[in-house]
């Protein structure tokens, strides 16, 4: 049942980000990755990550895409020609492909029983379940202290340091943008 | 599949039916009764004709509505213009299934029926569609696909009302979005979870958070008044600037149906106002908590009331106010409700550090109590603020500095 779901999920995710670079209106290709984000929000959910699937919707689908869709309709783009022509064009776009394709083999050869005993070292095969027991204390822990708990206590008490880093990088970031568009105004 | 399967999927089949029959329904009477409503204040009859009382009025609007012409603009984008609407109406709708409606009904039920084979369910049922973890969190996300619809809607149009319309909706709605998410942190911070049962069950036990989290609520329906387009900010659709802003050129059913998203959106903030502030189901008092089948239409009954007293509420004040100006409107998100809101999560955090690690209260009731304190001086501080013009001058106060430029010529004969 949850494996139907994640296929049909992961279909549409595909589907959707394959149609987001093929179409030529750009506020088209900006809803198809609104969709890409709202599948991948989906699988989230089948992961049991739920709060990172609605962060994912409220802030990937819900504000940056909107963001995007509101410069592109201000700056009010046409049926933009491709300007992917020429002969380098085309050998990057095969160098690109062919390195993404070794990189999909490489993983394809990766089930998580495989992963699971290289990284335990063990002889035979391990269980997944055995080495990434983490997944299910994930669990445990979400349901005895709600989904926010359990990703807060490890965020504010062990990773407290990286996490004040990011922020206050982040918060460079905003002041940077801030000045910049002061100085262009 | 087991047959407890099979009963929570008939169970939630059920529940779904009658959310949205009563969503679909509701919102349809509730266009009669901002009508009659409007009436009353305007010391009018309203519709009365069709039907008892107008009640039939919603029928004969849905009939006209789908028996009329509909013309798209010539140089609109096809796809995108029809699926607007969708994209409003569709958000609007699912948000209705997270909201608990009643408290959570003792099912226990054993039966066979026919070919689809046993059904059985047992233990309480919680009187929602879906009972997400993510509770409010799921509201919001939801909420803010909402505006991809009335985006789209002025895009597609190839209209510069209809494209100056969705322009100001996709922004006043970001900017809403932030004051209202910061709001709910401090109903985060006291409940300890976004999960809708968490946060009723910690009303009951304690006070219903409009009391200790005065603030909260007020910027929660400040935000939420902006996030459905409602008057005082209905700015997207303004007729006297806008001719109808961002539905300016649909028609027929599908101009409707940004009503109904409208319409279904004012009853989700309502919803929202009624759960995370006034105790959601909760009746005050003792006598609700044995449970049984009494207790959930007596709370569903009470849910109902203070829900419609919320939509009563949004009515009252679209007739009563004007309409902002937009750069009020802009300024009131951004330099006023996001800092309060933003200062008032310090404060509640300090106050809850004092109150908890400080004082050592931990009983609920005395925790909500002594926050209740706090919450007046907060209110009373910022409501002074608020009103002494520092931050938002109204058009009254410049009138009143500025000097005419031209003498006025005096009326003679």
């Amino acid at each position: 049942m949850t494996q139907t779901v994640f296929y049909v999920f992961a279909a549409f995710a595909v589907v959707s980000a394959a149609l987001c670079i093929l179409q030529r209106n750009a506020v088209s290709a900006a809803l198809w990755l609104v969709s890409t984000m709202f599948s991948l929000a989906a699988i989230y959910v089948l992961l049991d990550a739920q709060f990172i699937a609605a962060i994912q919707v409220l802030v990937y689908a819900g504000a940056v895409m909107v963001l995007f869709l509101f410069v592109i309709m201000l700056l009010n783009l046409g049926q933009a020609s491709s300007d992917m022509r020429g002969a380098s064009s085309v050998a990057a776009t095969v160098v690109i492909v062919g390195l993404l394709a070794i990189e999909l083999f490489a993983l394809w050869r990766y089930t998580p029983r495989r992963l699971a005993s290289e990284i335990s070292q063990a002889p035979a095969f391990a269980d997944p379940a055995t080495v990434f027991a983490a997944g299910q204390l994930a669990q445990q822990d979400a349901a005895a202290r709600g989904v926010v708990g359990g990703l807060a206590a490890p965020l504010f008490q062990i990773y407290l340091v990286p996490f004040e880093i990011t922020s206050i990088l982040l918060l460079a970031a905003i002041v940077g943008a801030v000045v910049l568009a002061k100085r262009n105004a | 599949m087991t047959p407890e399967m099979k009963g929570f999927i008939l169970l939630s089949v059920l529940k779904m039916l009658f959310v949205f029959t009563v969503i679909l329904v509701g919102v349809a009477l509730l266009t009669l009764m901002e009508r009659k409503v409007s009436a009353w204040m305007q010391n009018r009859r309203g519709p009365n004709r069709v039907g008892w009382a107008g009640l039939l009025q919603p029928a004969a609007d849905g009939v006209k509505n789908i028996l009329k012409e509909e013309t798209s603009p010539a140089l609109a984008n096809r796809w995108l213009f029809v699926l607007a609407p969708a994209l409003a109406f569709i958000p609007a709708l699912m948000l209705s299934a997270v909201i608990p409606f009643a408290a959570p009904l003792p099912v226990d039920f054993d039966v066979t029926l026919g070919p689809l084979g046993p059904f059985a369910y047992h233990g309480p049922l919680p009187m929602v569609v879906a009972d997400l973890p993510i509770g409010f969190l799921f509201v919001l996300a939801i909420s803010s696909m909402g505006v991809y619809g009335i985006a789209l809607a002025g895009w597609s149009s190839n209209s510069k009302y209809a494209l100056l319309g969705g322009l100001r909706a996709t922004a006043q709605m970001i900017s809403y979005e932030v004051a209202m998410g910061l709001s709910l942190i401090p109903v985060l911070l006291i409940s300890g979870n976004v999960g809708f049962g968490a946060i009723i069950r910690d009303q009951q036990a304690g006070l219903w958070y409009v009391l200790p989290l005065f603030l909260s609520f007020f910027i929660f329906l400040i935000s939420g008044f902006a996030e459905t387009n409602r008057l005082p900010f209905d700015l997207p659709e303004a007729e006297s600037e806008l001719i109808a802003g961002y539905h300016t050129e649909y028609s027929a059913m599908k101009f409707s149906l940004f009503f109904i998203a409208e319409y279904a959106n004012v009853v989700t903030v309502c919803a929202m106002v009624t759960t995370l502030f006034f105790g959601g189901w909760d009746i005050p008092g003792r006598w609700d908590e044995q449970g049984g089948l009494l207790q959930t239409i007596a709370t569903g009954a009470f849910f109902f009331l203070k829900l419609m007293f919320w939509i009563f509420f949004v009515m009252w004040i679209r007739w009563t106010l004007p309409r902002f100006r937009y750069d009020q409107l802009m300024a009131l998100g951004w330099k006023v409700l996001m800092p309060i809101a933003l200062a008032y999560i310090m404060v509640i955090c300090t106050a809850i550090y004092g109150i908890e690690h400080v004082a050592g209260i931990t009983d609920p009731k005395l925790r909500s109590l002594a926050l209740l304190g706090v919450n007046v001086v907060v209110a009373f501080l910022v409501f002074g603020l608020l009103d002494s013009g520092v931050f938002i001058k109204g058009s009254n106060r410049r009138q009143h500095s500025a000097k005419p430029l031209v003498k006025r010529a005096t009326v003679t004969g």
